[in-house]
């Protein structure tokens, strides 16, 4: 297909820097979208960047911020990535956040465990719990074929009211202001951040350890190249033997157990108490979704598309307290994103070459592979 | 071309197709194609798999835009664009895969979109049409019911029925008895010969000889894309149109060094098994293969062979009889259990199943053997191993490709194949299942996978090759099946096997 | 007892209107082959903007159309990108959904909290209008050619295709009225049921519409059952309060949702009734 000079040609394995190209100009249509909103809402789009920026990226003290955000983003990122791969659309991230919270939380306030290995038993605590809320849907699927979309949403508001029920029941500490919450952790369930700053880097470094270990799983295992089979191609798996319920189970226990212990990171690291659920998880499981898409399969690269979706929450807060946007403003950047990205999604199979004068497409070795079976004649 | 032949009836040549010529990349499907219909009239179209038959009425009915010639109604030059213009000008086509909407009833079918119909209760006011229609043509089904609960013959009478009821006066079908007995298949036939006493044309697309000759009025013979001839039914004869069919005996046969049998490396047993739709697709089938011999399976497709393959390789539940392979029953076993009992599989579809397309050739190339030493260490992979191996295989199979982390799916079809029989072929598997393996390729390719095949037989392997091919089948083949209806219809060797024999074979006949 | 069990039935409508007004225009969506997975996204658009309209004009009515319309533009969205651009239908809607509740809370900012001075009453004319709709898309899409056409459209889109007829339209025309009907909804609960604005007031109900779609085997007269049953669950929730802790109780709804979802999936691995072509774009040539 032409359009004057250039000419658009389908394609069937995007390299990776038209994917990165794609991707760009997706998420920069999704912000020249918001600035519009924004223009449209009485404040100037450009005012409001340049308020983001300077509050973010080229503030020293919100840098800190950024990555603080981004260390659940990458933990929960990291197991939706593994999630997606395997085609198992698990939305409900941000239950099963919660769920380690609890987890926790229970573990610091009111388990026997001694008090040296209370952080261990937070984490180990916090990863079971999410692994359990995300199996559930799992089995689910497996066994009555709920769809997992539906199900994992569901049990997003189950595991709020859980907690909110906790929080104002029996696990209720001093009230303050009609807002409810636990007593806080003692000094052995608090998660050690660096200095002057709210990065709590033991969570962090799990962080990157399970990016790795989940790039290492999926690159060099048993487990992780029957993932990938029943991903790709889910005959092909059937015709190498794969069973889909062991890989499937496997999945969601790493997801679900990743998004835990985000949780942990987040009661232990920053709040060092059990919340409203709505306090806990900014929508971290939600925009998670985002980190693993943008990171269109690899779990390392969900290291900086973590990186980004932290910078956009450290952007809503700004424009909270600069514009006096309300919380939820971050949603409309993750939504167009996430939007614009699925749009562009077809884009990544199409090439545009500048070819001024040529007689015509010329079909590319992709094509010819493609049509090589010549069109059913029986 | 058509021969010169008085005309039977003195009826007008209601369509003409003329030179038609379609191609798609790497073959001419219809290579100026001349066929001459005339109303009242059942006129067949005869040829092999791959004859340019169904690729012809497609480009009849809009489906494909021919890259030459032109269509002619009444004389009348005509553009055919789209499946619309096509009912629009009174040409009706009953496919060969139904396009019904199982949940419906027939009249919610046949009322789809049908123009004159009311807006309210559109269903109630074609059931009686339906109920005329059925009367006249012998086409009689409840217009009620909905399509799940019919029977394929009468799932295939509403397909008709749609075509009758938006006016069509050629009616094309498309293999229609391949999905019926022989009862509905007479049946078919009186539908036929009333339609064409309506004045109606029919152009039934065939390769079945029988039918032929029961119900055409005129035949043409399809092969390789070109018209071999036209002819009245009357001056035609099952061993001419065979021969007309599948063309002379010339090709060169590889030469291949006699074996002496070396014990059994598969034998099924009054096999039977159902196709996807829960209807018999094998019945009773039985037969072995020796290690050291290649065994061909022909017949026209849809005859069972896909089964076959999938229960032999364990895909598929066999619901009697047994199969084992080098002397143990994987009757119903899985698929893991049929390749550690020794079995390789050169799948059908090589694009759907047979690779993953995103993962590298290497990992391909370990798709099925992955989890046994040297490509495993416990949990985890060996990519050195794997490496190696991959290395290995590029050469010994020639696979172009620049580098073995190339995703699989940027292969050329050819290499794609020599990717899958470098997985299957390289563990020295006794036994190969190799279902169409040369399908689409060039002719380079498909040399060199019968040479890797002819290879493997010399190294004591048996070799159960399935293939719509003949000329494939004849020149590998020690002994051929021959397939039909399920049915085994004969095992005969290949010193005594000609074209003609296998043809009728292929076709219904037993000698 | 018997006037808590009226107040239940009563309760039990007024809420299961909104909740029935979307659950339609999914049903319709879905039946024409689309998952549309936004409706909670339209439904709050909806409610913000019938709310606003309604506290400008006093004219709840009014404030009523601009949420259809705002749901409706919402869904076309969706449409483009899942028909046209044939991307992934349950991520879109996702999508939407995310961008519909940030921006109807950035809009409503000012209004955060505020109730409406011009309402409707509980049981208002669109429940009536609400059962009218349902049998009539009840009708429609069982009784009526085009009916045919748009169950078609998501059992199988070849034959629609090869019958001359644009499945594409079809599937278009069917979204975006799914898009309008959950904009109603979304306007029915902060105009009648809960007169004022607060961000994120659907908390969910957006989703047990689509699951009531579902669990109704996509018949627009079982959904009215589905709606009322939840409608009247929702406020047996929140009455047995004051014997049981809320938080069990307010859970209850989306565990039923679950639990219900578990019960009608057949073994077959589908839904009873699901359109055989739902949830996958349709490609001409690949049929």
């Amino acid at each position: 297909m032409r359009l004057g000079p250039l000419v658009f040609e389908r394609r069937s394995a995007p390299p990776w820097s038209w994917t990165l190209v794609v991707s760009l100009v997706a998420v920069a249509i999704a912000l020249a979208m918001a600035g519009v909103i924004f223009w449209s809402h009485g404040v100037s789009p450009l005012r409001a960047y340049g308020v983001i920026f300077s509050g973010t990226l080229f503030n020293a003290r919100a840098l800190p911020e950024i990555v603080r955000n981004a260390i659940p983003l990458l933990l929960a990122g990291v197991g939706l990535v593994l999630a997606f791969r395997a085609l198992f659309w698990n939305i409900g991230a941000e239950g099963q956040i919660l769920l380690g919270a609890t987890a926790a939380t229970w573990v610091a306030l009111f388990s026997p465990i001694p008090d040296r290995v209370k952080l261990p038993a937070m984490f180990i605590a916090g990863f079971i719990g999410g692994a359990v809320w995300g199996v559930i849907p799992a089995l689910l699927k497996l066994r009555f074929a709920v769809n997992e979309v539906i199900s994992t949403l569901m049990m997003n508001y189950i595991a709020l009211y859980l907690v909110s029920g906790l929080v104002h029941g029996p696990w209720k500490g001093p009230e303050m202001r009609g807002f409810a919450f636990t007593n806080a952790f003692p000094d052995t369930a608090r998660i050690p951040m660096i200095a002057d700053t709210r990065i709590h880097w033991p969570t962090l470094l799990l962080g990157l350890a399970l990016a790795a270990g989940v790039a290492y799983l999926l690159a060099r295992t048993r487990a992780g190249f029957e993932i990938r089979v029943q991903g790709e191609n889910p005959e092909a798996a059937r015709y190498a033997g794969i069973d889909p319920l062991r890989t499937t189970l496997l999945v969601m226990v790493i997801a679900g157990g990743a998004a835990g212990l985000a949780g942990v990171g987040e009661v232990g690291g920053i709040h060092h108490r059990l919340l409203d659920p709505t306090q806990i998880s900014l929508g971290f499981g939600y925009a998670a979704i985002i980190v693993a898409w943008l990171a269109r399969g690899s779990p390392l690269a969900a290291i900086g598309t973590a990186l980004f979706l932290g910078l956009i929450f450290a952007s809503g807060d700004v424009m909270r307290v600069a514009l006096q946007m309300p919380a939820r403003v971050t949603d409309v950047f993750n939504g167009l994103i996430l939007f614009c990205l699925i749009g562009s999604e077809r884009a990544l199979y199409w090439r545009v070459r500048w070819a001024p004068g040529r007689a015509g497409p010329v079909p590319t070795r992709a094509e010819a592979v493609a049509s090589e079976t010549p069109g059913g004649d029986q | 071309m058509p021969s010169a032949q008085p005309p039977d009836r003195p009826a007008p040549p209601l369509l003409l197709l003329k030179e038609i010529t379609k191609q798609f990349p790497g073959v001419v499907a219809n290579d100026r194609v001349t066929v001459e219909v005339r109303a009242g009239e059942v006129h067949a179209l005869l040829g092999e798999n791959g004859a340019g038959k169904t690729t012809l009425v497609k480009v009849l009915y809009g489906i494909h835009q021919p890259d030459g010639g032109e269509i002619l109604l009444r004389g009348k030059p005509v553009r055919i664009r789209a499946p619309r213009d096509a009912l629009h000008l009174g040409v009706g086509m009953v496919p060969q895969h139904f396009l019904l909407v199982r949940r419906h009833t027939v009249a919610e079918n046949i009322c789809l979109g049908l123009s004159g119909t009311r807006a309210l209760f559109p269903s109630r006011q074609v059931e009686r049409r339906i109920r005329e229609l059925g009367d006249r043509y012998g086409l009689g089904v409840d217009p009620r019911a909905p399509v799940w609960s019919l029977s394929i013959s009468e799932q295939q009478r509403v397909e008709i029925l749609k075509a009758l009821l938006r006016g069509a006066e050629i009616l094309i079908l498309d293999e229609p008895t391949s999905v019926l007995t022989p009862q509905e298949a007479q049946g078919l036939f009186a539908v036929m010969r009333r339609m064409t006493e309506e004045g109606h044309a029919v152009i039934f697309i065939t390769h079945k000889l029988d039918e032929v000759l029961a119900v055409a009025d005129r035949i043409t013979v399809l092969r390789k894309g070109r018209v071999v001839d036209t002819l009245p039914a009357r001056a035609a004869d099952k061993r001419t149109l065979a021969r007309m069919m599948v063309g002379r005996d010339v090709e060169f046969r590889p030469a291949r060094a006699p074996t002496a049998p070396q014990g059994e490396a598969l034998r099924v047993e009054d096999l039977w098994a159902q196709n996807d739709r829960g209807l018999p697709a094998l019945r009773g089938v039985s037969f072995t293969v020796q290690r050291g011999e290649i065994v061909g399976v022909a017949g026209v497709a849809g005859n069972g062979q896909r089964e076959q393959v999938e229960v032999i390789t364990g895909l598929r539940r066999a619901t009697r009889g047994r199969v084992w392979v080098l002397g143990q029953d994987v009757t119903n076993g899985n698929a893991r259990a049929v390749l550690e009992a020794g079995v390789a599989h050169i799948p059908e579809e090589r694009l759907r199943a047979g690779i993953v397309g995103a993962m590298s050739v290497a990992e391909n190339l370990v798709l099925r053997r992955y989890r046994y030493a040297p490509f495993s260490r416990g949990p985890l992979l060996n990519p050195s191993a794997i490496a190696g191996f991959a290395q290995r295989m590029i050469a010994a199979y020639s696979i172009a490709t620049p580098s073995p982390r190339l995703p699989a799916r940027a292969l050329s079809g050819g290499n794609i194949q020599r990717l899958i029989l470098a997985r299957e072929l390289s563990g020295e598997p006794a036994l190969v299942v190799a279902a169409h393996p040369t399908s689409g390729l060039d002719i380079s390719a498909t040399e060199q996978i019968h040479m890797l095949l002819l290879r493997r037989r010399e190294e004591g392997a048996g070799i159960l090759l399935v293939s719509e091919d003949l000329d494939e089948v004849l020149t590998l083949s020690d002994r051929i099946v021959v397939m039909f209806g399920g049915e085994v219809m004969g095992i005969v060797p290949a010193a005594e096997a000609d074209r003609e024999r296998i043809g009728l074979l292929m076709t219904g006949q037993r000698p | 007892m018997e006037e808590w069990i009226l107040n239940t039935i009563v309760r039990g409508i007024a809420l299961g209107t909104p909740l029935l007004w979307a659950a339609l225009g999914e049903v319709y969506a879905e039946r024409s082959g689309v998952v549309n997975l936004g409706v909670e996204g339209m439904m709050v658009l909806g409610a913000f903007a019938a709310f606003a309209l309604a506290q400008a004009t006093g004219l709840p009515y009014l404030g009523l159309l601009l949420a259809a319309g705002a749901g409706a533009l919402a869904a076309l969205l969706h449409a483009f990108v899942v028909i046209t651009l044939r991307a992934n239908q349950y991520v879109s809607g996702l999508a939407l959904t995310m961008f519909g509740l940030g921006l109807s809370a950035l809009l409503g900012r000012r209004w955060e909290g505020l109730p409406l001075l011009s309402t409707l009453p509980e049981i208002s004319l669109l429940t009536y209008g609400g059962l009218a709709l349902a049998a009539m898309l009840w009708g429609v899409l069982y009784h009526t050619r085009w009916g045919i056409i748009i169950r078609s459209a998501g059992e199988a889109p070849a034959a629609v295709d090869t019958m001359g007829l644009n499945v594409f339209l079809v599937r278009y025309l069917a979204v975006v009225f799914g898009g309008a009907l959950a904009g109603v909804g979304g306007g029915l609960l902060s105009v009648a049921y809960r007169p004022s604005w607060t961000e994120g007031m659907t908390v969910g109900l957006g989703w047990i519409a689509i699951a009531i779609a579902i669990f109704a085997s996509w018949d627009p007269l079982r959904a009215v059952a589905g709606a009322f049953l939840f409608g009247a669950l929702f406020h047996l929730s929140f009455r047995l309060q004051t014997w049981i802790a809320p938080e069990p109780l307010q859970m209850m709804p989306f565990a039923v949702t679950i639990l219900v979802l578990a019960l009608v999936t057949r073994r077959g691995g589908a839904a009873q009734g699901m359109p055989e072509a739902l949830g996958v774009p349709y490609v001409r040539g690949e049929s």
